[in-house]
């Protein structure tokens, strides 16, 4: 058995969405901008999927920017709500210091070019507070943004909250909402967004799409300068079996949502049951205010990638925050921000199921998990040295 | 997994000379837990011959293959030919290790080095400090090249 319960990095692509994609790479293959009869059958389908998007998340389809994916929404919102505050004198911006590199990296970019970023905390729990918001907000404040689900733990914010201090004080709001759609309720009118990124690959869609919803009234940025395709927003021939495919994928996703949701909160409460009775382990991230699917555990004294390659050969799919998958010296930052030591965060790993998984996958993982652990705990100096009491268990 | 060649996937999952040795006659221990990983080495000694080595690792599969490797690597060898062993030939005898791993193979030179010097103090045994360079202070200096996610 091979379990793929790395769902928070990619999904399959669902049959019904592929189905309805693969006439736009042959038949109707038309450029959604030309006048002619294929041309105008294309921009027919974008105008429907559109329409399908837009419902799913209660926006106009005036309000949905079709883009290359979450990424590419990240970057535009962000850039958008900068340069539009800096127009007005306004260069400061909030943000969390858990949020996606696209996030981040943007902000980054926005600071050497003379923004004030104000990173908040997001406590041991993973959980940033609207007051913590509210705290931040400056005559200044440009923007803020703030993911609703957390990509490596899975941590649901209060977004309806946060939009609502933001709209009280009349600063512009964005979430990243890439973990969130197609997995828990998004309605961008209940969640006081101003903006609101997603993906299509993260729930069943096709790679390299996504979308940005910009509330009426919000002027975009281009990121891609070009033709007059999006509103003149965003350059480039619209992908459109790819637009296609991420409508079919998210109006599935949104009917089957209530029992999905069951579905997967039960499978993964099992997962932490089981998990949780591993000696020295430690689930990241709130007990309860988590999306269904992701669980993201902590064990003392073992390496993540080692722990990965192994479940891979046992016939697990999974990621993990330690310094050795990430590429750097430094374990993830969502796992340092939640202030774990960096020696506890080298030892984590992201299990992240959803609906498509079964019961008796999650007994597979249940099985393989404790085994790997105890496995690399055996010839582990670190664990020797916790175990003998020579330095103190920190989980 | 295309990141490793099938010889370190070989050691990783079949890992040569792993565990503990109550009576070893040297035992060198390099690298940070904070930066993730530490490498024990411990060796056994009869006539100036490395006859038995065992490893403990905490690290990711590279580290742990290297480890393996280096304990084949000098198993029944003279010390100084031990103390000779370097990151690059454990890498080769790897079949390779990705760019940003290499520094896993340069913890194996230094845990077998950090070994004998442990051997030779606890024996009284002199020897010229510059065989070993630094300290071992250093021993974690070496390359960690961000990648891209």
């Amino acid at each position: 058995m091979y379990v793929y319960a790395d769902n928070a990095a990619t999904t399959s692509l669902s049959p019904k969405a592929l189905e309805a994609m693969l006439p736009y790479f042959t038949e109707e293959y038309g450029n959604a901008s030309s006048l002619h009869t294929p041309g105008q059958r294309a921009a027919e389908a974008m105008m429907e999927a559109r329409q399908t998007v837009a419902a799913a998340i209660n926006a106009d389809f005036k309000e949905i920017y079709f883009t290359g994916g979450g990424s590419e929404a990240d970057n535009q919102a962000i850039l958008s709500g900068a340069y539009m505050g800096a127009r007005k004198g306004k260069k400061h911006i909030i943000s969390t210091a858990f949020e996606h590199h696209a996030v981040l990296h943007t902000l980054d970019k926005l600071k050497k070019e003379g923004f004030e970023i104000t990173l908040l905390p997001v406590h041991e729990n993973g959980v940033v507070t609207a007051d913590d918001v509210a705290a931040a907000i400056r005559e200044d404040t440009a923007l803020v943004t703030i993911m609703m689900v957390n990509n490596e733990i899975g941590t649901v914010q209060p977004i309806a909250e946060i939009g609502a201090v933001c709209r009280e004080k009349g600063v512009l709001f964005h979430t990243d909402a890439v973990q969130a759609v197609g997995h828990i309720p998004v309605d961008v009118k209940a969640l006081n967004v101003d903006m609101l990124s997603m993906a299509a690959h993260k729930f069943h869609g096709p790679k390299g799409v996504g979308a940005l919803y910009a509330r009426k009234g919000v002027p975009l940025v281009n990121v891609i300068e070009g033709g007059q395709q999006e509103r003149g927003k965003r350059g480039g021939t619209e992908n459109i079996p790819g637009i296609v495919g991420m409508a079919a994928a998210l109006k599935e996703s949104v009917e089957d949502l209530d029992h999905d949701m069951a579905y997967v909160t039960g499978l993964r409460e099992k997962l932490i049951t089981a998990l949780s009775e591993i000696p020295h382990s430690r689930l990241n991230g709130d007990r309860e205010k988590r999306n269904p699917g992701t669980v993201n555990f902590c064990f003392e004294g073992i390496e993540g990638e080692g722990l990965l390659l192994w479940l891979d050969q046992k016939g697990v799919a999974a990621s993990s925050g330690s310094a050795c998958t990430s590429g750097s010296l430094d374990p993830s930052h969502v796992l340092l921000a939640l202030g774990l030591p960096h020696e506890v965060a080298h030892g984590s790993l992201r299990l992240s199921i959803d609906a498509r998984n079964t019961e008796e996958e999650i007994d597979h993982i249940i099985q393989a998990v404790p085994e790997v652990v105890e496995y690399l705990r055996d010839m582990s100096p670190v664990w020797d040295e916790l175990e003998r009491g020579l330095t103190p268990h920190l989980i | 997994m295309a990141l490793y060649s099938e010889t370190v996937m070989d050691h990783f999952q079949h890992p040569r000379n792993v565990g503990e040795m109550p009576d070893a006659d040297g035992i060198g221990e390099v690298g940070n837990a904070v930066c993730g990983d530490i490498m024990r080495m411990y060796i056994k000694v009869k006539d100036g011959v490395i006859t038995d080595v065992k490893f403990k690792t905490f690290g990711c599969g590279s580290a742990i293959a290297s480890s393996s490797m280096a304990t084949e690597m000098i198993k029944g060898k003279p010390i100084e030919e031990a103390l000779e062993l370097s990151n690059k030939a454990v890498a080769q005898a790897l079949d390779g290790l990705p760019a940003h791993k290499l520094h896993c193979s340069v913890l194996a030179e230094e845990a077998v080095r950090a070994a004998v010097k442990d051997y030779y103090d606890k024996n009284n045994i002199s020897y010229d400090p510059a065989v070993f360079g630094c300290d071992m202070a250093c021993a974690h200096e070496h390359d960690h090249a961000p990648a891209e996610e």
